[in-house]
């Protein structure tokens, strides 16, 4: 079993927002896995998604769950790391060791809060940047992410060119629709409309908006499932043999829902899903004045991967940033795997899935 | 091994060029190309098992269904448009052969002849649709719903007004002085290049 411990860069440099406000100083907490070889040739950045953190693999010391990635990442798994050093870093404005918004403010001496500044993907790839600079790695063999995790693994190939010398784009968009930022929007305000959130200062008033953030998550995870998905492991099956004609749990959809939303409020902070959401909601890399010149100059190789259950970020919106790329004669390789697991596909095993992400990853190791 | 239709593609396609193949299979012949002609450019394939292999032979590999819309290439944005024997698979051969001239400045198809002699000889002494080690499935379950001769496709392009500029018909070895006057019936399979 391997055992890994979080490790933390603190920066003391500060960091102009996309948003214009600066971060003065900042904490970055990572993990990594493998060794980094001699020639520095074989790293590998595993980026986030909404939920996600930097407990991408293998287990923390007495921990009976690994990290939330272990199928995919370990000694012969697809992303091995008997031949790649992996890392990965919880993002900025994070709640699970990274400066966010439960983090002391060191000009207040409390928790910033609902004060925490708005940051985005690209604001996220600086700093991913900046602890890439710390760990005296040049470039990046392969840069991998799933969902909003896609989107960093994109825009590395856009801001840093020369570091990246592939780009593994899982389940992502190019931008979200209105109807992804609907959800959004819901979600945001189940958790800003729960007294309990207090204006976003629950901290200082010592109160957690657990209602809101539990419903944002239970509308999230019923888009991160397919119809077909919960059909086949619900049904329409009840807790007790018969109807109550009440209001309490009866389906078991509505209980496993519920459980979910209880767990997800005892591990995240309500405002940092209230970022992660609004990250997702600005990023639109293709409208961005400088995109022409930014993909041109790209010479990373893109590997893209969706499944055909996927309603959240279905295959066509892949399909887009596919259609892109070749346009610009990118080197780019494309498949749709066939799922019933939705958007959450990304995280399970899949062999053809597997199957692909070896492929690449083997054929293209050594530049 | 490579196939025989591949060396006479490979003939035909300059050095340096862009290729799109169509129903590339395990990305065998854009290795090869890659090889001898050092092009760059996509296969595209409808199979998982396909886009995995042609991963594994380290070739761009675009998984979607050639029977779609190609809207993934934009006009003349290569210099070749590949079918190679997938012709006879394809839901409409002309609409595909169309959207391969839009998106190439040349075409190159090659498929199976069904007027080859052998074939005719299946049909004519069994009575039933020729099964041959190329085409090695029955009638009700096989994914060759499009099977055509030179003649027929020689008809087809006249027809839709594609303009054949090379042709190749290949037969074995036995047969090379027949297949000038008899193409029809000595070949065994055509490559033919049109704009």
């Amino acid at each position: 079993m391997n055992i890994v411990t979080e490790q933390k860069l603190h920066v003391t440099k500060p960091l102009n927002l996309k948003s214009g406000n600066v971060l003065k100083a900042y904490e970055l907490a990572y993990e990594t896995y493998g060794q980094l070889n001699a020639k520095k040739d074989n790293a590998v950045l595993i980026c986030h998604a909404l939920s996600g953190n930097h407990h991408v693999a293998g287990y923390h010391e007495g921990a009976d769950k690994p990290g939330w990635w272990d199928n995919m990442i370990g000694s012969g798994k697809p992303i091995n790391t008997d031949k790649l050093f992996v890392v990965c870093m919880n993002n900025l404005g994070g709640c699970h060791g990274t400066t966010g918004p439960v983090s002391i403010n060191k000009d207040t001496g409390k928790e910033y809060g609902f004060d925490f500044p708005i940051v985005t993907v690209e604001d996220w790839v600086r700093t991913q940047k900046v602890l890439m600079d710390a760990l005296n790695i040049s470039k990046w063999q392969f840069i991998i992410g799933g969902s909003l995790g896609g989107m960093q693994a994109f825009q590395w190939t856009l801001d840093y060119p020369a570091c990246v010398s592939n780009s593994i784009i899982i389940a992502a968009a190019p931008k979200l629709t209105a109807q992804n930022i609907a959800f959004n929007e819901v979600a945001r305000q189940a958790i800003m409309g729960d007294p309990d959130w207090c204006n976003g200062n629950y901290l200082k008033n010592e109160k957690v908006p657990k209602r809101g953030l539990a419903l944002a998550r239970m509308l999230g995870h019923i888009t991160y499932l397919s119809d077909k998905s919960m059909a086949k492991k619900f049904g329409r099956d009840l807790k007790e043999e018969k109807f109550n004609f009440n209001f309490d749990v009866e389906f078991q959809i509505e209980s496993y829902l519920r459980y979910q939303g209880e767990k997800f409020v005892d591990s995240f902070d309500a405002n940092t899903y209230l970022l992660m959401t609004k990250a997702l909601d600005y990023y639109d890399p293709f409208n961005e004045v400088d995109f022409d010149k930014k993909i041109t100059i790209s010479n990373s190789k893109y590997l893209l991967l969706s499944f055909t259950s996927d309603w959240r970020f279905p295959p066509s919106r892949s399909e887009d940033i596919v259609k892109t790329l070749i346009n610009y004669n990118k080197n780019v390789s494309y498949a749709c795997i066939n799922s019933d697991g939705g958007h959450d596909a990304f995280l399970m095993k899949n062999d053809n899935y597997f199957e692909v992400m070896r492929n690449f990853i083997e054929n293209n190791i050594d530049g | 091994m490579a196939r025989k239709d591949f060396k006479i593609i490979s003939n035909w396609v300059k050095p340096n060029s862009k290729v799109l193949d169509l129903g590339c299979g395990d990305g065998n012949l854009l290795q090869i190309l890659s090889k001898e002609r050092n092009i760059t450019g996509y296969g595209v394939d409808i199979s998982i098992d396909k886009i995995i292999k042609s991963l594994d032979n380290n070739i761009n590999v675009v998984h979607t269904d050639i029977n779609k819309k190609l809207d993934y290439f934009k006009d003349k944005s290569f210099d070749y448009v590949i079918l190679a024997q997938s012709l006879q698979v394809v839901d409409n051969p002309v609409n595909l052969i169309n959207e391969m001239l839009r998106i190439g400045n040349e075409v190159i198809i090659s498929f199976p002849n069904m007027g080859y002699w052998k074939s005719r000889l299946y049909l004519f002494l069994k009575g039933k649709m020729p099964i041959t080690s190329e085409l090695p499935f029955s009638w009700h379950s096989t994914p060759n719903i499009h099977l055509c001769t030179i003649k027929d496709f020689k008809e087809m392009c006249d027809l839709n007004q594609f303009v054949i500029v090379d042709e190749v018909i290949s037969s074995n070895n036995d047969e090379k002085g027949s297949i000038r006057l008899l193409s029809n019936l000595f070949g065994e399979s055509a490559i033919f290049k049109i704009k």
